[in-house]
C-alpha cells in the first residue's frame, strides 16, 4: 500500500446495531454452504442467514438484521467470543459488505479479529458490562451516534463515555494507514530471503 | 528460564520487527485448498505480483468434493467452478495441486503430514482453522484468512501479533475405551471455547507422549475449539518415526542432521511458560457433546446440565443449547436418539480411527433408520482400510463406504443432515447447522463411540459392545 494517508482510520462513527450472545460462531455469520463462490460478491446478502431464520425456514423478523431501525447500522457490538469457530473471511466480508465498519464485543476469536485487521475495519473490546450497556442504548436509541476514537482509545454516545481496548500492533496499523499489510511485507523481500536460507528445512539440512 | 518450542521457532522465522510492532513471520509450508484460495489468487493477480515461493505452497481438493460420485463436471456447478479455478491457479503460479485424480488428494490437513510436508521446526499456514492439526509434530501451524494467503503467496510471510503459550500438562494411564478425542473434549470442557485465545497450547506430560502421532493430530486439530489457533506437542521418537521415509521428509544423512535439529526446539524442563494447567488422564471417559459449542460436553456416564447448575455467565448459552437441541436438562446423554452417523474429517479420518470404529462394527448392523457413512481422510488412508479389509467390515455392518473428502463435517458437498437429524460424528465442530441443514443436531464423540452409536440406534458407551 503506497497510498498510506487515504488507508488511516482514526476514528469511525455512525448508528449501531446490537447482535447479541455469546460465542458467535463463524459457520452462524455465513453457513458454508454460501461459501461455495470464487469471489466474495453478494456474501451480503446471506450474513447470519439461518439465525434470521425459526426452525421452519421462515425468517422471523426478530433479528436485528432484519429490522427497520438497524438498517444502515455500521458499528456492530456484540458480546463474548465473537466470530469463533471457522477462519473463513467470507464471515467479516459478509458484514462488512452489509455495511459494518467496526466491531465492538466483550471478546473476539483470534482468527476473526486478524480477518478485520486485513479488511480495515477495526475490532475494539470493551468490558462485558460496557458491551452490554452499548447495546441496551443501541436498542432504545438506534438513531443515536456511537463514535470510537482509537487514538484516544475512548467510545462515546450520547450519554455516556467508556473505554476500549485494541492490541498495539493493530491500532498503530490503523492509524498508520499500514492495515493492508502486503506493501510492508513486500517491502521486506531481501531480509526474507536471508531468513530463508537460514532455516535447516529450507536449505536441505 | 529457557525457551519454549513457539518461541524458539517464532525467533528463527522473524524477518523483522514492522514499524507497528508486530512480526513479519516467514511461513515454511503454505497449504492450500479450494475454499478460501480463489479471492487470494485473485487479488495476487489483480495487483500484479507474483508467488513468491511456488515451491513452498502445496495445494489439495477437499471441502467441496463429492464423495460418491467425483466424475467431471460435478453435478454442482458451483463446486465444479471452485475446482477449475484451483487447477488454473496452480497450474499459471506453478504450485503443486494433489487433485482428483492424485493417489494422494485428500483433506488438506491428513494430507501434509502423510506426504512428510509437515515437518518438526516449520511454521505452517492455511486458509483454514484446523492448520492446529500440524502443531502434532512441533510446528508453529495456525489458520489464517483469505487475505493472509494473499500475503503468504506474495511474500511467504504474515504480519503477526505475539502469542502467549500455555502449558497443558495431561499425566497418568489412558482410561481403555477412550481415546484422544475425549482427552480434547475434556480440555476444552475445562478451560471453555474461549479459554485459549491469545495463547498457543503446548500439549504435554506422559499421557500425550504415549500418543500415536494420528492421536497426537486429532488432539492439536481441536485447539482452536478451544479458542488456541494455535496446538503443539512437541517433537520426539515418535514424530521422527513417523516422518521416516515419508516422500517429503530428509532422507539419508540429511534426516538424521534434521532430527538433531529438531529435537533442538523441544521446550526442555526448564522452558518458561505463560501458563500451565495440569489434568489427570484417570479422570477422561468417553466425552459426548450434547450442546452448540465444543465445550458442551459431558462424559457418558453423566447427565445434561441444566441453566441453574452452571456458573451465571453460562446460564444463556445453557438454555439456547438445550433449546436448539430440545433436549432437556439433567437427563441422561445416553439413550439419545441418532439418524446419521459420520466417521471421517480432519480430526478423526484417519487410519487408526478407522480402525477402531470397524472393531466396534465387525459383526453387527448399523440400526434400523440411521444413515452412516464412512468417509476415510484421504486416499492414502482409503487405499491402506481396504488393504485391510476395513471397508468391508463397514458395508458388511451398513455403513456406507465413500471417497475421500470433508463430507459432512462442515457439509459443502452433497453430504449434508436434512431437517432436525441428530448426527453422532467423529468431526470437530457442533455449531448451529454446521452439518448442511440448518436446523441439524451433532454430537461430537470419539469414532468408536459414533460406531456404536450408528449400530444401536442412540448414544452408547462404546466400552459396553
Amino acid at each position: 500500500m503506497t497510498d498510506n494517508e487515504s488507508s488511516k482510520i482514526q476514528a469511525i462513527s455512525g448508528r449501531g446495531i446490537a447482535v447479541r450472545g455469546d460465542d458467535i460462531d463463524t459457520d452462524r455469520i455465513i453457513p458454508a454452504r454460501f461459501l461455495r463462490c470464487v469471489t466474495f460478491d453478494g456474501l451480503e446478502n446471506h450474513a447470519f442467514e439461518d439465525d434470521r431464520r425459526d426452525l421452519s425456514g421462515q425468517v422471523t423478523g426478530d433479528h436485528p438484521f432484519d429490522k427497520e431501525q438497524f438498517q444502515g447500522a455500521n458499528i456492530l457490538v456484540a458480546n463474548n467470543n465473537f466470530g469463533c469457530g471457522s477462519s473463513r473471511e467470507h464471515a467479516p466480508q459478509s458484514l462488512v459488505r452489509w455495511g459494518i465498519q467496526a466491531f465492538i464485543a466483550e471478546s473476539f476469536a483470534e482468527i476473526f479479529f486478524g480477518n478485520c485487521v486485513a479488511l480495515g475495519t477495526p475490532c475494539v473490546v470493551v468490558s462485558s458490562e460496557d458491551s452490554e450497556k452499548l447495546q441496551d442504548y443501541i436498542e432504545a436509541n438506534p438513531n443515536g451516534e456511537l463514535s470510537i476514537d482509537l487514538e484516544s482509545r475512548k467510545i462515546k454516545t450520547s450519554d455516556f463515555e467508556i473505554d476500549l481496548t485494541i492490541p498495539d500492533g493493530p491500532r498503530e496499523a490503523f492509524l498508520n494507514g499500514t492495515w493492508d499489510a502486503t506493501g510492508q511485507l513486500l517491502s521486506g523481500l531481501d531480509q526474507v530471503d536471508e531468513v530463508a536460507k537460514a532455516l535447516p528445512y529450507v536449505s536441505g539440512f | 528460564m529457557a525457551k519454549n518450542l513457539l518461541q524458539k521457532i517464532w525467533d528463527a522465522h522473524t524477518v523483522r520487527q514492522l514499524p507497528n510492532g508486530q512480526t513479519q513471520l516467514f511461513i515454511g509450508l503454505h497449504l492450500i485448498h479450494e475454499v478460501t484460495s480463489p479471492q487470494a489468487f485473485a487479488m495476487v493477480r489483480e495487483r500484479g505480483w507474483k508467488v513468491r515461493f511456488p515451491q513452498r505452497t502445496v495445494a489439495t481438493v477437499d471441502h467441496i468434493v463429492p464423495t460418491h460420485d467425483q466424475s467431471r463436471p460435478f453435478q454442482d456447478a458451483l463446486a465444479e467452478q471452485m475446482m477449475s479455478a484451483i487447477e488454473k491457479n496452480c497450474n499459471e503460479f506453478g504450485i503443486k495441486l494433489y487433485d482428483l485424480n492424485s493417489d494422494n488428494q485428500g483433506v488438506v490437513h491428513v494430507l501434509g503430514p502423510e506426504l512428510g510436508l509437515t515437518q518438526p521446526g516449520m511454521t505452517v499456514a492455511c486458509g483454514d482453522s484446523h492448520t492446529s492439526t500440524h502443531g502434532a509434530f512441533g510446528s508453529v501451524a495456525f489458520g489464517i484468512g483469505t487475505s493472509q494467503v494473499r500475503d503468504v503467496l506474495a511474500t511467504q510471510t504474515l504480519a503477526m501479533d505475539p502469542l502467549k503459550v500455555r502449558r497443558i500438562e495431561v499425566n497418568g494411564e489412558l482410561p481403555p475405551g477412550t481415546f484422544a478425542k475425549d482427552i480434547i473434549l475434556s480440555i476444552i470442557r475445562k478451560l471453555g471455547v474461549k479459554g485459549g485465545v491469545g495463547y498457543a497450547y503446548e500439549f504435554a506430560g506422559s499421557t500425550i507422549e504415549n500418543l500415536s502421532m494420528e492421536e497426537r493430530m486429532s488432539i492439536c486439530n481441536m485447539s482452536i475449539e478451544g479458542g488456541a489457533r494455535v496446538g503443539y506437542i512437541n517433537p520426539d521418537q515418535t514424530t521422527f518415526d513417523y516422518l521416516r521415509g515419508r516422500e517429503y521428509a530428509p532422507q539419508g544423512e540429511a534426516f538424521d542432521r534434521a532430527v538433531e535439529w529438531w529435537k533442538s526446539l523441544a521446550s526442555g524442563p526448564d522452558a518458561d511458560y505463560d501458563d500451565v494447567v495440569k489434568m489427570s488422564a484417570e479422570e477422561i471417559e468417553p466425552t459426548v457433546t450434547w450442546g452448540i459449542n465444543p465445550s458442551q460436553s459431558v462424559k457418558i456416564s453423566e447427565k445434561l446440565p441444566s441453566p441453574e447448575s452452571v456458573p451465571s455467565d453460562e446460564k444463556g448459552s445453557v438454555e439456547e443449547a438445550l433449546e436448539y437441541m430440545d433436549f432437556k436438562a439433567n437427563t441422561p446423554i445416553q439413550g439419545v436418539k441418532i439418524d446419521v452417523a459420520f466417521i471421517g474429517s480432519c480430526t478423526n479420518g484417519r487410519i487408526s480411527d478407522l480402525r477402531e470404529a470397524a472393531k466396534i462394527a465387525k459383526g453387527k448392523k448399523v440400526a434400523d433408520g440411521v444413515k452412516a457413512l464412512v468417509v476415510p481422510g484421504s486416499k492414502k488412508v482409503l487405499e491402506q482400510a481396504e488393504s485391510e479389509g476395513l471397508h468391508e467390515i463397514f458395508i458388511d455392518a451398513g455403513f456406507e463406504w465413500r471417497d475421500a473428502g470433508c463430507s459432512m463435517c462442515l457439509a459443502m458437498n452433497p453430504d449434508k443432515l436434512q431437517g432436525r437429524e441428530v448426527c453422532a460424528s467423529s468431526s470437530n465442530r457442533n455449531f448451529k447447522g454446521r452439518q448442511g441443514s440448518p436446523t441439524g443436531r451433532t454430537l461430537l464423540m470419539s469414532p468408536a463411540m459414533v460406531a456404536a452409536a450408528a449400530v444401536s440406534g442412540e448414544v452408547v458407551d462404546a466400552r459396553d459392545i
